[in-house]
């Protein structure tokens, strides 16, 4: 088989992101279904949330392979 | 303007339709020695294709010592200009990147240098760098040539100067309103002044640090775009120019911070004094990962959608099939559209949590703390 545990790890990163990323869009969209007026504000909140664990994501990426 | 909205809509949904048709012309023929590549190509046509892929992909996310927009692998001839190389070695060389030919030294005032995956060895007058685990073991020369990623920040902090002063000047020819092509920016800048200053660095304190927040919001969001371009020039996926940005940030945030921001790192308030000897090296070291995570997350977001969009285009070259290509070329178009987004978010990240060090750097002193 070729490829080595690297990858296996790399693999790990990306469903941790993914999860995280996910959780966030859902809690922005159960908000936004509460309260239409302040989807500008939980857009932009969940946009940063959603960029900082995405900076986390790829710099684990960087270390694994 | 045209004839129509809707038949202009449908002129351009065919045109990008039509666009995979091109995966079916002919790859070129590789540049290097015939008798390898008819060997190789005997082995397995698919390495072929795959070492073009790595030079395209190459070219167009590291950085490279001259401008090079397009090679045709035909006639080895490539298209673009040569840039300035500065050495320092022991006295300063000044010579033009179109001596580094293939396979011969550039020579310059009787020292040899040799240009090998982009970075500058200097070498006898036989130009032979000597390997070492598979790296070159030469002496290198300190390197302050003006590559392809400096000159376009150059070009780039031109531009921004051109467009802002101009927008800064027509306020008073126009009076009060902004006129020209600056009025596109006018928006942008009283966003970043009341969504992203005021809320994280408070009312009293923005206006001194608003300089350096739109600085690095332009020249982010300009570079990234310029990045996107076919030229190859990826500037921010360049860890370097990364770790200039956020050593800028780290250095305003040490030099304007008041004794508050200092307290709450070495001697935290309100916290029992044995707490205070633990905090305290996680404080300081949160303070030097902060903008470190800024550096690397810029760089990381520009690098690896780049490396990604590129090995994407790759793979239609790869498939070469009427089902395959079509469809990776849809999925690469679709990343693009997501890499212009993460361009403009990637730039407006940076700026807030710039802001946010910022604001905690000059926060007032909230009384209630340790008054218990």
């Amino acid at each position: 088989m070729e490829g080595n545990l690297h990858l296996i790890g790399a693999g790990l990163v990306v469903i941790g992101v993914g999860i995280g990323i996910g959780r966030i869009g859902g809690s922005a969209l159960d908000a936004i279904a509460r309260q239409p007026e302040a989807t500008a504000k939980i857009q932009t909140v969940m946009l940063i949330a959603a960029a900082l664990i995405e900076g986390i994501g790829f710099a684990a990426l960087f270390a694994v392979s | 303007m045209v004839f129509s909205k809707k038949s202009f809509l449908y002129s351009i949904v065919a045109l990008i339709a039509f666009l995979p048709s091109v995966v079916l012309a002919n790859p070129t023929e590789p540049v290097s020695e015939n008798k390898e590549a008819v060997a190789k190509e005997n082995q397995d046509p698919k390495a072929e294709i795959k070492e073009q892929i790595e030079e395209v992909k190459n070219h167009h996310v590291l950085d490279a010592h001259s401008f090079t927009f397009f090679g045709d692998a035909a006639t080895g001839k490539e298209y673009g200009f040569p840039l300035p190389i500065i050495l320092w070695d022991g006295g300063l060389h000044v010579f033009s990147s179109s001596k580094f030919e293939e396979g011969k030294a550039a020579e310059d005032g009787g020292n040899y240098y040799v240009l090998h995956h982009e970075k500058i060895y200097k070498t006898g007058a036989d130009g032979i760098l000597t390997e070492h685990e598979g790296h070159p073991s030469n002496a290198t020369p300190l390197d302050f040539s003006i590559t392809k990623g400096v000159f376009t920040m150059l070009l780039i902090a031109l531009l921004m100067f051109l467009l802002f002063r101009s927008l800064g000047k027509s306020y008073a020819k126009n009076g009060g309103v902004a006129a020209g092509v600056g009025r596109f920016f006018e928006p942008i800048v009283l966003f970043v002044r009341d969504e992203i200053a005021i809320p994280n660095i408070g009312e009293r304190h923005y206006k001194k640090y608003m300089s350096h927040l739109l600085t690095v919001f332009f020249f982010i969001w300009f570079l990234n775009v310029v990045g996107m371009t076919p030229f190859g020039i990826n500037v921010t996926g360049n860890i370097s120019v990364t770790f200039g940005l956020a050593i800028i940030t780290f250095i305003i945030t040490t030099f304007t911070a008041k004794k508050d921001y200092w307290m709450h790192i070495f001697w935290m308030p309100g916290v029992p004094v044995p707490m205070k000897f633990i905090l305290a090296p996680i404080e300081l070291i949160g303070a030097i990962i902060k903008p470190f995570s800024l550096m690397i997350r810029l760089y990381a977001n520009m690098f690896a959608g780049h490396l990604v969009l590129m090995s994407l285009i790759g793979m239609m070259f790869v498939f070469k099939s009427w089902i395959g290509s079509p469809l990776t070329f849809g999925l690469s178009f679709i990343i693009s559209l997501i890499e212009i987004l993460v361009t403009l978010l990637q730039a407006y990240i940076f700026t807030m949590l710039t802001a946010l060090y910022f604001g905690a750097a000059v926060e007032e002193h909230h009384h209630g703390d340790e008054h218990h």
